[in-house]
């Protein structure tokens, strides 16, 4: 009897280790906003039903330069997990990619990208990552309920943009918003700039790589810094904007408490989570430039996912197959499902539902009409890290446009410096 | 003549015991010195050779004096400077000014005595982060709790952390509601280590100013060199307050050098960082080392 017992338990116990023997475990570290968070949960989930073999465990982190910090020590101390999520552009450079991430170039699965992403997780020849969500724009979020009640026209030209808030600041209502408590909120006005810094300045980007082109001395480059100055100046912002935090803010934007809010489009996710009644009455525009002829919007690429060099075997089979996953029409289907497209997918053969978000129907009009252009960190891997508390000083008036743009090209200098680019 | 006979035997037999017992005595010093050494001496030497190079976690490049250039040149560490230094002395003038009569109060004998010593004690047992953040919420502007009470009452309500000629001082004002307590327990420790043989002559001579002034005053000096000192240090080296409140901003206007150090080293310009730390280390010692030689001198023997 006892030895019966003894052999049952025996099995009882032998049996889950032979089979945790055949499933690959694999980490995935995720930043903590919850809109990547949900969807990184979501293709997880999907590809570890139809591969029952494969378990990816979700670790989470901070976004922001403390999460780059993270990202940077665990990838200098070969201490990454097997898969991680991680902006495309002048950050994932800033990783030194060569050495430390797999090249993907030689998978099948770089076909299902769309071109236009490649360049951004790419150095050289090798590639490094796959598209992981939607594209966004960067512009201006607005609340049409305020445009419908004044009469107004969406705004083509920073002079059109100028007249509009001053009906919106008669009527009492607070023409744009500012949430310097999260001072990486500040930077649109330059960043989501670029399309028009462009079209003042063609090629400014290869020759700001280059160190031949500077914000101070370029006016089309200078003009983002200037907005921030003429808004400050005219009152345009709202009460407590020094300190007011991106959520909250979300909320003044779709009670229609103040007007304007120059913003990535990705916002509209955090929106619809908390205002699933008001996302609808909030509409994007792309922030206006001198020229009404000349008007387009800045394009955000997705974040991308990437494997560490320290992935190998099995480990590294698996990953390979879950970045398949991600890069394929299914893949982003399951992201639709699971939280709301902020605009199109990089995938090729990828399409949006019918019934996205008016904001984000807004901005694939422009896409689909041409007038679009990739941010400047997508274009160049120079992106000096004071910009947010510049912009900042620049919108509490304790700094000049021109004495800020003068900052940030120092800023850069040290950038290009660390990053070793050659001319600097 | 034996006496001199021995003697020079004896010193022999003398001499090589003794070094040996040196030597033996020696290697106590050495697990001390291994951890001091692993631990301390080489992290020093590495942070000096990595100041001298550009540094990306993954590799290092030489560049000499380059990085304590551009750490000079930068625009914001005037403000970032200056910020520090009134910190560091707002803070601790501050905390003399306002615990040497509390630490009075708590040694005359009120009833409750050790209740209220507790009270003035229980902000130090707090972390410097939570502190912050709670701090941060308190003062914002329109529904904080701070502001909230000043407009009950009708006054003012200023923009604590986010107006830029007020956000260094809101921060000190915290940094002086957290570190009151320690200076109050130094002053206690002070005042009631006077012999009591003062205070009964200064009663002979005289009521509680007498007391205060010539008895208090100048014999817990060992005390005031204490707070003055530990929270100049501080002062100087202050960050989790400023960070979790206001992260140096609006823009830069509540800057200290240690949250500069720290944009630089989040912006992965990891050489630079380690130059402003090398910088940070060489201030505090020239500014602490000179006023510790100051008070040293200055002390009393009760």
């Amino acid at each position: 009897m006892r030895k019966l017992l003894f052999s049952v338990l025996l099995l009882v116990l032998l049996v889950p280790i032979s089979m945790a023997q055949d499933t690959v475990t694999l980490t995935y570290l995720v930043d903590d906003a919850e809109i990547n968070l949900t969807m990184n949960q979501a293709l997880v989930d999907e590809f570890m039903a139809q591969n029952p073999d494969v378990n990816i465990i979700v670790e989470t982190r901070p976004g922001g330069a403390e999460g780059d910090n993270i990202v940077k020590t665990r990838l200098a101390t070969d201490d990454m997990t097997d898969i991680f999520f991680y902006n495309a552009g002048s950050l994932l450079q800033a990783l030194n990619p060569a050495q430390t991430l797999v090249d993907i170039s030689d998978q099948p699965f770089i076909d299902n990208i769309v071109e236009s992403f490649i360049p951004t997780v790419s150095q050289g020849d090798a590639i490094y990552g796959v598209p992981t969500g939607t594209a966004m724009g960067g512009g201006i979020l607005y609340n049409k309920a305020v445009y419908e009640d004044l009469g107004l026209e969406i705004p083509t030209s920073w002079d059109e943009f100028v007249a509009n808030n001053e009906v919106i600041a008669e009527a009492g209502i607070a023409p744009v918003m500012a949430t310097f408590g999260d001072t990486w909120t500040s930077q649109l006005f330059v960043l989501a700039d670029y399309y028009n810094v462009e079209q003042g300045a063609p090629g400014f980007a290869e020759q700001y790589t280059n160190n031949e082109a500077k914000y101070a001395d370029t006016p089309a480059a200078l003009a983002g810094f200037e907005y921030m100055q003429q808004a400050y100046e005219l009152g345009w912002f709202q009460q407590d904007y020094a300190t007011e935090g991106f959520e909250p803010g979300l909320a003044l934007l779709a009670n229609g408490e103040v007007a304007h809010y120059p913003m990535l489009t990705f916002a509209l996710g955090t929106m619809e989570t908390n205002f699933p009644d008001q996302v609808n009455d909030i509409g994007f525009f792309a922030l206006p430039g001198p020229d009404a002829e000349a008007n387009g919007v800045t394009i955000w690429m997705p974040q991308g996912t990437y494997i560490p060099q320290t992935t190998e075997g099995p480990q590294l089979e698996a990953a390979l197959e879950f970045l398949a996953f991600i890069a394929s029409v299914e893949g982003t289907e399951v992201i639709t499902s699971a939280v709301a497209p902020q605009g199109p997918y990089l995938i090729e053969g990828a399409t949006l539902p019918d019934t996205v978000l008016p904001a984000v129907q807004d901005l694939a009009a422009y896409i689909d009409a041409g007038n679009s252009f990739p941010a400047l960190e997508f274009l160049s891997p120079i992106k000096g890290p004071n910009l947010e508390q510049l912009m900042v000083s620049v919108g509490t008036g304790q700094m000049t446009a021109q004495e800020a743009a003068e900052n940030y090209d120092f800023d850069v200098e040290r950038q290009a410096q660390q990053l070793g680019l050659p001319g600097w | 003549m034996t006496n001199k006979n021995t003697l020079p035997t004896s010193r022999k037999k003398k001499t090589q015991p003794a070094t040996i017992s040196r030597m033996y005595s020696y290697w106590f010093y050495l697990p001390a010195a291994i951890v001091f050494g692993v631990f301390f001496l080489i992290p020093t030497g590495l942070a000096f050779y990595f100041s001298l190079t550009r540094w990306t976690l993954f590799d290092a490049t030489f560049i000499g004096l380059e990085n304590y250039e551009y750490f000079f040149r930068d625009p914001q560490l005037l403000t970032a400077l200056r910020n520090t230094f009134i910190y560091a002395i707002l803070t601790s003038g501050s905390k003399v000014i306002i615990s040497l009569p509390l630490a009075l109060l708590l040694t005359s004998g009120l009833r409750l005595q050790s209740f209220f010593r507790s009270v003035i004690f229980f902000p130090v047992l707090i972390s410097a982060v939570a502190v912050g953040i709670t701090f941060s919420s308190l003062m914002q502007p329109s529904d904080g709790l701070i502001n909230l009470a000043l407009e009950s009452i009708g006054l003012p309500q200023p923009d604590w952390l986010g107006d830029p000629d007020l956000a260094l001082y809101s921060v000190i004002m915290i940094d002086i509601w957290k570190g009151i307590g320690i200076a109050t327990l130094i002053f206690i420790a002070g005042i009631t280590s006077i012999p009591t043989e003062y205070f009964d002559a200064a009663s002979l001579e005289g009521g509680a100013w007498v007391k205060f002034r010539h008895v208090i005053l100048p014999l817990s000096r060992n005390a005031t060199f204490t707070v003055i000192l530990l929270s100049f240090i501080g002062g100087l080296r202050t960050f989790e307050i400023v960070w979790t409140t206001t992260r140096g901003g609006p823009g830069f206007a509540s800057d200290v050098l240690t949250s500069v150090i720290y944009k630089q080293y989040q912006a992965g310009f990891y050489g630079l960082s380690v130059a402003g730390n090398v910088v940070l280390f060489i201030l505090i010692m020239s500014l602490v080392y000179p006023l510790m030689r100051f008070f040293n001198r200055m002390e009393l023997e009760l």
